[in-house]
């Protein structure tokens, strides 16, 4: 029985990670709305889309109580960053298929696209922000959360937290397109980008340390003390600093490398700084998970399934993702 | 408008604006397989222009479907949470093999759109049967949730009230899961293989001649026609499985009031909920018992049976029903009609009486689908379980729930409108098709 909910934390964990990882990846759409951009994403946009699909899948399959007092709490962002994705991924296409607007530099979406693309990200990160703060308890008698629907994730904190989110899909967007483009300058145009981001980022994700021991004290004595945290915060570190010289030097692949241990070990570190909790202070991974009943056969045939996933998808990326250099 | 009423109205708008785009998921990867099966066969390039056109507009209703599919994956959190904080775990298994499913089809659809030239000829058909096999899995599994919630099964309910001893696998193997999940499956070829055919008989009113539209109009009459002949049996399989697990569904989409032996069949008619009476409908004796339980004289239940409390929107329900298999009706005439022309004349007929016929039609699928799910959903009312879960139960306890339900309304129509104007450019105003015919 502790087996299988380890198992689980370790794989749903990981496909947490990806997910959240994945997701910011898109990022790359708010930024100018160059044919480069739109040739990078065209193909994989919606793979990459259904992480966030897995992700909510996996919540209320893995942690029905929690997934219920997301939505009651967070449902104002939520909702936001749904308009957000519904009309970023709308947009991208209607930008792309018009046949009157074959420029796809230019247009009516163009707008659009890069304002939902901004908020989406936002909303995102606001709301894994309001679950670190513990705002949310549980009603002890009906076990239902409570909560004035606003003051969770309305708050500086929450907000830092997105705000630090849509950094960071900014700079996985620059670095990615460093290595997209094929021009010189292009790269450059992406290169002062990503070091711009890169600096954004330095400010932004020290302040929400220092702001989150007052705001989620909680979560931030976990991420400075656990060792797993720790470490992840380290690497982080390293991986920021690997990035920026990497692209000063403009080793454009060891630049993609390093951002995503970068990238990666932020998203991992909250999760572990977060865990045991799930919704704060009182659902946890523990008082919350699905029976052993249901999470076997799930995650059986998750884990049958994720070879032939991962060969769809390494397909996918292959066809148009590998560089003419890279043979 | 009570929050209640918003949120099932927010979460029926979402579904029906969803499904549209769903079953064009589901269907056109079919279309574009046989087109470009047709042109690895031949060798003929008009096959291939008419593959590639036909993806361009799926591309666009795709997207649509995939960010409207993942509100709905939220709103089953931020609308109804108690809803899934009993059921979520229970229906695990479907809806994790439907992102599972929903995963791989968005990879193969991003390789047949983008793939063109860049994998060979055979990859790519492969990649657009994926495509076929993947949408078709994912509406299944959605469908085996939604049977769950008609036949819900799989579970006990202890004293105390809390849901437990959970087996997935038999609550997605419930009783309503194969038919319901067929019909769907034939509602989406048939009513998307009767939309693009009339798409394509409305071109053809235009220039009777044109080789691109006959063998547009070919395909998709092929495929809406076939599915459309079938569905009736697949109607009947559903109506048998309803009259067995949800009698009150039965009756409300009958209009049927009194429990009695040798009951009516009826046709039209405008229930009356407060008189408790189906006037202006045309009755035919013991035909609801026979097409019910395969017996004139077997006992079929009367709402009047039911408390009012637990009985359906009953002139909802019924007229939705009426309108269902009104619709569905026409098509399969027209299909034989279509196919016995076809077979006598050995070539597809193109008479223009028989256009307009096709274009007059071509939304009624469409119609019947929307319809169709009234009648399952509106029909399992006052329930979201069947039995066990009222509505009014699930619902969050979020106040205001009119503004949600008006943004998304809003937003939706945007979208409906930029999609027909973009899938009318599509059609309509891209430079000409290559046409072998004409000199």
């Amino acid at each position: 029985m502790g087996l299988a909910l380890v198992l689980y934390v370790l794989t749903g964990g990981a496909d947490f990670g990806g997910g959240v990882w994945d997701l910011l990846a898109r990022g790359p759409r708010r930024r100018r709305q160059r044919a480069l951009v739109a040739a990078a994403l065209a193909p994989v946009w919606e793979a990459n889309h259904v992480w966030l699909i897995l992700l909510v899948v996996l919540l209320f399959v893995g942690f029905p109580n929690a997934f219920a007092a997301v939505g009651i709490a967070l449902h104002l962002p939520l909702s936001l960053m749904l308009a957000g994705i519904v009309l970023r991924g709308t947009a991208f296409v209607f930008r792309a298929y018009d046949p009157h607007n074959p420029d796809e530099t230019v247009g009516p979406w163009r707008l659009v696209f890069a304002v939902s693309s901004t908020v989406t990200p936002v909303m995102l990160g606001t709301s894994l922000g309001a679950l670190a703060t513990d705002t949310l308890p549980l009603d002890p008698a009906t076990g239902i959360v409570q909560t004035d629907f606003v003051s969770a994730w309305l708050a500086p904190w929450p907000f830092l937290v997105g705000l630090l989110t849509l950094g960071l899909c900014a700079l996985l967007a620059a670095v990615y397109l460093t290595l997209e483009a094929r021009e010189a300058d292009l790269q450059d145009d992406y290169r002062w980008r990503a070091l711009a981001t890169q600096g954004v980022v330095a400010l932004l994700a020290p302040a929400t340390l220092v702001l989150g021991m007052g705001a989620a004290p909680r979560f931030t004595t976990n991420l400075l003390q656990g060792p797993v945290s720790l470490g992840l915060v380290t690497l982080a570190t390293a991986g920021a600093l690997a990035t920026t010289m990497a692209l000063r030097a403009r080793a454009w692949r060891w630049a993609r490398r390093a951002v995503v241990v970068q990238v990666g070990t932020i998203v991992a570190g909250f999760g572990f700084a977060q865990l045991p909790v799930i919704v704060g202070p009182d659902l946890t991974i523990a008082s919350c998970a699905a029976p052993d009943e249901v999470l076997r056969p799930v995650l059986m045939c998750l884990a049958l399934g994720a070879p032939v996933l991962a060969a769809a998808l390494w397909w996918l990326y292959r066809v148009f993702k590998a560089a003419p250099s890279e043979g | 408008m009570t929050d209640l009423l918003a949120a099932r109205s927010q979460m029926a708008m979402s579904l029906a604006f969803h499904i549209v785009f769903a079953i064009v998921g589901m269907a056109m990867p079919l279309l574009m397989i046989i087109a470009e099966g047709m042109w690895l066969r031949t060798g003929d390039p008009l096959w291939k222009e008419l593959a590639k056109r036909w993806s361009k507009g799926t591309a666009i209703l795709f997207a649509v479907g995939a960010v409207s599919g993942t509100v709905l994956s939220f709103e089953l959190g931020l609308l109804w949470p108690h809803f899934m904080a009993h059921a979520g775990p229970i229906i695990s298994m479907p809806f994790s093999l439907e992102g599972f499913a929903f995963f791989l089809e968005a990879i193969f659809l991003g390789i047949y759109l983008y793939g063109w030239g860049k994998v060979g000829r055979v990859a790519h058909l492969l990649a657009g049967v994926g495509v076929f096999l993947c949408g078709m899995a994912s509406a299944i599994f959605v469908v085996a949730a939604n049977g769950w919630m008609n036949t819900p099964q799989g579970f006990t309910i202890a004293a105390d009230g809390t849901w437990g001893e959970i087996d997935p696998w038999a609550a997605m193997f419930n009783e309503a899961f194969p038919t319901q999940a067929l019909h769907m499956v034939l509602a989406a070829l048939c009513s998307v293989g009767f939309a693009v055919a009339g798409v394509h008989a409305w071109m053809l009113l235009r220039d009777h001649r044109h080789e691109f539209h006959r063998r547009g109009l070919a395909i998709a009459l092929a495929v809406g026609g076939v599915f459309a002949l079938i569905q009736p049996l697949s109607g009947d399989l559903s109506a048998k499985m309803v009259a067995r697990t949800q009698p009150v569904k039965l009756a409300a989409l009958e209009g049927h009031w009194e429990t009695e032996a040798n009951a009516p069949l009826r046709i039209g008619g405008w229930p009356d909920e407060a008189a408790e009476t189906t006037p202006y409908s045309i009755e035919l004796p013991g035909m609801l018992s026979w097409l019910a339980f395969g017996d004139t004289e077997a006992v079929v239940m009367g709402l009047k049976d039911v408390p009012p409390e637990d009985r359906p929107p009953v002139l909802i329900t019924h007229l939705a029903f009426q309108v269902m298999v009104g619709c569905g009706t026409v098509l399969a005439g027209v299909s034989v009609l279509i196919g016995a022309l076809a077979l006598r004349r050995r070539e597809l007929p193109c008479d223009r009486w028989l256009l307009w016929l096709i274009v007059l039609v071509s939304p009624l699928g469409f119609v019947a689908t929307e319809a169709g799910w009234v009648v399952t959903e509106v029909g399992r009312q006052p329930w979201v379980v069947q039995g066990l879960l009222r509505t009014a139960d699930a619902v969050t306890p979020m106040p205001h729930l009119i503004v949600p339900f008006t943004a998304f309304t809003a937003l939706y129509a945007l979208l409906a409108v930029v999609v027909v104007v973009l899938l009318r450019r599509q059609v309509f105003d891209v430079g000409p098709v290559p046409d072998t015919t004409h000199d």
